[in-house]
């Protein structure tokens, strides 16, 4: 039986012997503020009861559509809000606005992530005593997003039958910190190769607690399967408030 | 892609310790970062070097430890080491099974200064 330290096979060991110079045993998270500010954004909306999701995908997997879907489903029992971060255009706030539920805009420029300080300025400009159930989309992107928490309960990703089964080879970062993972355009797949039992095993080798749904946004597959997960989510978010 | 919003975070944190410990100077950082990190160490070094211009670290030599992403079988005990940019999958390679946990690979931490 094999045993590793992964810390002895760690590149770039070697010892330095200049007398003056002090080592300081540090061991701090390179993202401690971001982590730090996160907490506190998870300990507010505790405090107002408000569950937080943050959605991440690729572009164009159906990050829109899903929350669109989701909150057809979910506006009678739920004061639904939104939080855009998907690059600088107005397109996707404006079809949540068609909704008719509330969305924020964030202007993030050409970022390639949200992290915890933009949505601390989205959260400023809401009224969080009106809202029970905040959805983030992220920027559309499988890396940057993955390594900084935005203080949401819950991570949830979207992987979408077009993009292929190959992608939590090549993201695995991603794969291994969300709670769900939704895989969408369900309805594509016997167009396609994707092997959906292969994704799905490699999946649960990076990562046991996550929940996995198959859905498609265009024909409504598989999304009261999702909606059911968010329900009990939320009521056991709320019932630790 | 994110390296700039990293190395902010790193430099913050690299600044607080060394002026907790009274440093005049910053020579070196470690960091460690897991294989399943997707950073790229050139563009890391060249936003330090960006950064730190007129803060103690200026200069400082920046040395990243890869910690590799190593699995345990839950089924024979073995550990492995997955190179995760080949893309072969993450099954026990002695008994092929699925029931695995990822033991390391995840780290992204500030390890330790050299300062004078």
């Amino acid at each position: 039986m094999v045993k590793i330290d992964p810390y002895k096979l760690a590149s770039g060991c070697e010892g330095d012997s200049v007398k003056e110079i002090r080592l300081i045993d540090i061991r701090e998270e390179i993202l401690s503020d971001n982590q730090n500010l996160a907490d506190e954004i998870r300990k507010k909306l505790r405090q107002n009861g408000v569950f937080m999701l943050n959605l991440m995908s690729s572009p164009g997997s159906g990050k829109t559509s899903l929350i669109v879907e989701t909150i057809r489903r979910l506006k009678d029992e739920f004061r639904i809000g939104v939080i855009e971060g998907d690059i600088d255009s107005l397109v996707d706030s404006e079809k949540i606005a068609r909704e008719g539920i509330p969305a924020v805009q964030l202007r993030t420029g050409g970022a390639c992530h949200l992290d915890a300080p933009m949505i601390e300025s989205a959260l400023a400009a809401m009224d969080l005593g009106a809202f029970d159930f905040l959805i983030i989309e992220n920027v559309g992107n499988l890396v940057c997003p993955a390594e900084f928490d935005t203080g949401a309960a819950r991570k949830a990703m979207i992987l979408s039958v077009p993009e292929g089964d190959d992608k939590v080879l090549k993201y695995p970062l991603m794969f291994s910190v969300c709670d769900a993972l939704v895989i969408n355009k369900i309805d594509y797949l016997g167009l396609s190769d994707f092997n959906l039992d292969l994704l799905k095993e490699r999946v649960q080798m990076l990562n046991r607690k996550i929940s996995i749904f198959t859905v498609s946004c265009r024909t409504g597959e598989g999304i009261d399967e999702w909606c059911d997960w968010l329900r009990r989510e939320i009521a056991a978010y709320k019932n630790r408030c | 892609m994110h390296e700039l919003a990293v190395t902010e975070g790193m430099l913050k944190v690299v600044l607080r310790h060394a002026e907790r410990n009274q440093a005049r100077k910053v020579v070196g950082i470690t960091l460690q970062i897991g294989e399943m990190s997707d950073i790229v160490d050139e563009w890391l070094r060249r936003y330090f070097d960006y950064l730190s211009r007129g803060t103690i670290a200026e200069g400082a030599e920046i040395t990243i430890r890869r910690t590799p992403a190593v699995f345990r079988c839950e089924d024979c005990g073995e550990e492995y080491v997955v190179n995760i940019k080949a893309g072969n999958g993450f099954s026990c390679p002695e008994c092929g099974t699925n029931k695995v946990e990822m033991v390391s690979g995840r780290e992204f931490l500030v390890q330790e200064l050299k300062v004078i």
